[in-house]
């Protein structure tokens, strides 16, 4: 163990089981996350090489052989639970992929929740004994979030009762569905139905790709992989061209609308069911945020404490550079914003199950709220965790850059969320359309309940005056004022958006243009307003902690979550005259203090996190702090060191001497 | 052709090709640099396959191919202009690294500036025909930036006349030299020098590595790549251990220092003669933000030009994605930053080739505020244009994160020069710390010259006035005036940081800790001072422009660039009282209208960057915006599509569902 790591231990002022127990949910579920963690580290059958140093196909290779083994080793141990299955599941990925992820994500949810009795009965045992291996096939070449505008055509003839699928244009092609390259002989393919000579839009169709016994594509089939790409280096992504694929008329999923043997098309009885799923998965991306996060600061934090550099006062040897402000300025926000987005995941996780039960009793009426609220948290945390993953591995200086720091890995593979599931900027205006309608509502008298009912209290609070003759309630040192400020902020952003439109709409332009043309203010009201929700969602969770220790530390990061939200829009703050010039200069002292405060916790705060050093797969991460043996260690193990002399020397260097 | 990006070029309202004179420096080396780019791109020999279809021995085995062949070329066509040579290598690297990079920038250079006279002419014959390949070897693995806590030590044995290199720790292997792992058979090695009993700091050394003849490494080396990156996959970066390795004493470069053949030591006469590279240095890397930053733009600007998504006002087509006004609120901003990085580049090249010749006439006057200002801006441009690149590939949506649309390759490639030839926060420390040093000057009463005048007039400017009872200067439709706003907080923002400095030290503490304590506001002031020094830069530029067209449309961007700054640090703005609050809404209103006027001209504003498609390397940003048909064609001959079954599928999948 290192010694400096050791000390650091030594001088935290909480217990750090403790905030592990409230962080897995309880002290129960901490140990059966050991548990299940311990089942696949200690498994031979998991143990590989790095990834880095293996070739893309090699990649895929070794996330298809893990795959099918823990396919059967779930199925050994018994483990069924979808959460169990989860926690199981991010230890043999570490900071990567699942080859056959969209085959649990979506091929199989979709057949669950859509196909009619007799679907069921034919495919769930097929997909379940992975006979029908599948992936779920929307987004294509040209088209993305925009459902109306894809091309892909699934049309009925009657003669032979099937339906024949085409790709008419290049715009057409199924492009990214993960697993849809090369692992699956069946897709879920999204398609503009044609019956009777109409259209009906997009309907869901299981289509055959490749043959189940030699697994070669089928005629009409034109399927690969898309090429490499940022990260998803084990994911074969594929495209999917389709000529004339003709399917029988009980491969459309017939649960909800139906095609009848003469071609008339039976409408669906509702449409907001398939709404369900999308809140459920940006919900978890959540969640995710605060894990790629997490994993980022462990790993920055623990380094910064035993890595020494330069000098603060002459003649001494060099400081931890965890010792520096900057490095600290840099690294504790991020460490506050992974335990608030960990939290607000929590919070997410519970609304999304409550919500849910509602809904199996037909009770739609917190949907919207709901809907609106994954979406811009979606994009808020995806955003500002992305941001943060970078900034803690350049805080690791030239290591950060190396594979071996895990950071480009986790870099890589969570920034994905800032476009799929729906486009961030795209999200953030789907919460505004919620924002601003909610204060449409509230300006024509309606009371508002939930998440916007501060939307009723803007009329009244937030008359326009000047900032120097607004009394100043904010008190910078209290969480519940900091809320509050949120809140009013919020408030007042979603009121200059709102104001814009308006203003566009005197213009004589249209409501979409004049929407548009306000994009700028919505999305910044959205921005607000999802940063007063992780602020309160925050202070809410410290009310749950009873013990002292922990809550005290709690305290400080969730002050220095918002006074640096603060300082970064303070603008926005000035603006809306919620602060006084001194009272910003306050703030900056008080973090100053905060982070000072801080730095003897640090260390304890990520390992509270509690990831075992075989899920960061980090050598600047390891928990002994011994970091640069490793580094040597694991470098001799590149590839390029295969050989003392590397071919090229005598390909080309070799002869180039002897030409000069 | 694309019709929609004919029609997007048809729209702009200047002259393109003028607008490339003056980006290349006048219409001759626009015609010079174009034949040069001929050169490579009708040269079969650099034609290859997309790097990223390789494995990474593969990527490393053309790049040291491309860097022979080169060499072999330049000679042949006589170019030998270091500003050619850098035309030349840019077209062949691509978003890539050269193999031999370091031999070039480094290994020669430095023999050239630090050889005695037999040296000169016994190695740079060697050098210059590749029987020597060498490399620079400073940093190591538990030291950067930090020249005195180097552990390598070369100790004089004056009874064989030979230095005793060795690596007496695990943190004292030389580590990330590029170039040090496989290709090199020399390096200049940075060691503490130790004679007679004592240490006399660093100085360089040339060891030789590998065998000149069988390119073996040498006893008591051990020498190898350190394994994958982020980025650089192109590049070697190695480690070096030196266990007793015994090197002649004339292998102590000693145009400067000496170490005599009893072991006697002889001072350098001047420590100023190494400031010039670096300083040479970092000024090009300023160039190589706006470079890389405006290849970004290129690809993300072309694209949503041709990319048509989701609906604006409903029943009509779907738009180009380049009409919604977030779009632009994120490409147009960055179109702005990548003219005032370019112009910034330029700049800084002309003042270090002036300040070169003060030098060589030994005036070394203007060298500290050239080295405060390289360093600033060094960290201010590429912080902004890394994080821009990234907003760049995420306004393409999904196919930003292919490799094919080269974003990550640029990514990955520029984003370590936030990190070497000096951190960037210890760059903006540095020149905080001449910033501090000239404010108390100034407090002092000397009359400041050069770029810092400004902090002269900070005691009669800045009295502290309450925010309403100031006068409101700055008119937000003009320029100068804004040039003036960025002048005067900066000048706040620095007299901040100094004042904190004072604070601290009035506690008691060391000025050491003092300083440390501060370190958050000194970064910040440091960046003001650079925002200034480029909206700056970027207004003096457009008094050279003569063409009506051009300088309007520049004009337009310099706007947004400084109003875009402003809005994005509305704090400063307002907390310093230069800006009122209905000013600033001023600016937002101000801004839109910007963006909306920049449209017509966003993509020949890309286009007058005048990147060849075979530069850009990016299916995205195509000169014909034809996309999607070479996305397909580009993915098909990706290394999975090789066989239509990937063996995977019969060592796991197979045997998978036989078990279930």
């Amino acid at each position: 163990m290192n010694p400096d790591i050791t000390r650091e231990r030594e001088n935290a002022t909480f217990n750090v089981e403790k905030l592990t127990h409230i962080l897995d949910g309880g002290i129960e579920k901490t140990k059966r996350r050991r548990e299940i963690e311990s089942l696949v580290i200690s498994d031979p059958d998991f143990q590989s090489e790095d990834l880095n140093f293996l070739s893309r196909s090699e990649r895929y290779d070794a996330a298809v052989k893990k795959s099918a083994q823990m396919i059967l080793k779930l199925r050994e141990y018994g483990i069924s639970d979808p959460e169990e299955i989860y926690c199981y599941k991010s230890v043999f990925r570490g900071n990567h992929q699942e080859a056959l992820g969209l085959h649990f994500s979506m091929f199989l949810p979709t057949l669950y929740t859509q196909c009619n009795k007799e679907q069921f009965k034919k495919w769930v045992p097929l997909a379940e004994s992975f006979k029908a291996m599948g992936t779920y096939a929307q987004t294509e070449l040209g088209h993305g979030t925009h459902l109306r505008g894809l091309e892909t055509t699934a049309t009925y003839d009657p003669a032979t009762q099937e339906f024949v699928l085409n790709s008419p244009t290049i715009t057409s092609i199924k492009w990214w569905p993960g697993g849809l390259g090369k692992t699956s002989n069946h897709a879920i393919v999204l398609a503009q139905l044609h019956t009777q000579g109409k259209c009906h839009g997009l309907h869901a169709f299981i289509v055959p790709l490749r043959s189940m016994n030699t697994h070669i594509p089928l005629p009409g089939v034109v399927v690969g992989d898309i090429g490499p790409k940022f990260g998803f280096d084990e994911v074969d992504n594929g495209y999917l061209k389709l000529e004339n694929v003709r399917i029988p008329r009980e491969h459309m999923l017939m649960k909800y609308a139906k095609v009848e043997a003469d071609g008339t098309y039976v409408k669906p009885p509702s449409a907001k069911l398939t709404y369900g799923t999308m809140v459920f998965i940006r919900s978890m991306i959540v969640g995710e945020a605060g894990h790629a996060l997490a994993k980022s600061c462990t790993i920055a934090i623990r380094y910064s404490s035993v890595r020494h550099q330069s000098e603060i006062r002459p003649g001494e040897p060099e400081p931890q550079i965890m010792d520096y402000q900057t490095q600290q300025y840099k690294l504790f926000p991020l460490l506050a914003t992974a335990y608030a987005y960990k939290f607000v995941g929590q919070y997410m996780n519970q609304v999304y199950h409550r919500i849910t039960g509602d809904i199996s009793q037909g009770d739609f009426s917190e949907l919207p709220e709901l809907h609106a609220l994954s979406a811009g948290l979606k994009a808020f945390t995806t955003w500002t965790a992305s941001e943060g993953i970078e900034v803690c591995r350049m805080a690791c200086g030239g290591h950060g850059y190396s594979r071996c720091s895990a950071l480009p890995d986790i870099y890589v593979n969570f920034v994905a969320t800032c476009t799929y599931e729906g486009e961030n900027t795209v999200m953030m205006l789907q919460t505004a359309r919620f924002l601003i309608k909610s204060y449409q509502q509230a300006s024509a008298g309606h009371q508002l309940s939930g998440i916007v009912s501060y939307l009723n209290e803007s009329e009244r609070r937030l008359q326009p005056q000047s900032v120097s003759s607004r009394p100043t309630v904010v008190n910078v040192n209290d969480l519940a004022s900091l809320v509050e400020a949120y809140k009013l902020r919020a408030a007042k952003l979603v009121e200059v958006a709102a104001k814009s439109i308006q203003q566009e709409l005197q213009k004589r332009v249209s409501q979409e243009d004049a929407w548009n043309n306000s994009a700028i203010d919505l999305v910044r009201a959205s921005n607000a307003h999802c940063h007063y929700v992780v602020v309160k969602l925050f202070a809410a969770k410290l009310g749950e902690i009873g013990d002292t220790g922990v809550h005290s530390v709690l305290s400080t990061l969730a002050l220095l979550y918002a006074l640096q939200g603060i300082q970064q829009n303070s603008g926005d703050f000035l603006q809306t005259g919620l602060l006084s010039v001194p009272q910003l200069s306050q703030v900056s002292q008080r973090l100053k203090e905060l982070l000072a405060q801080l730095r003897p916790n640090a260390v304890a705060l990520v390992d509270a996190f509690d990831y075992c050093d075989e899920m960061l797969n980090s050598v600047l991460g390891r928990y002994d702090g011994n970091v640069y043996e490793h580094m040597f260690e694991w470098a001799r193990r590149s590839p390029l060191n295969k050989t003392e002399v590397h071919e090229s020397y005598h390909k080309y260097l070799k002869p180039l001497q002897a030409k000069l």
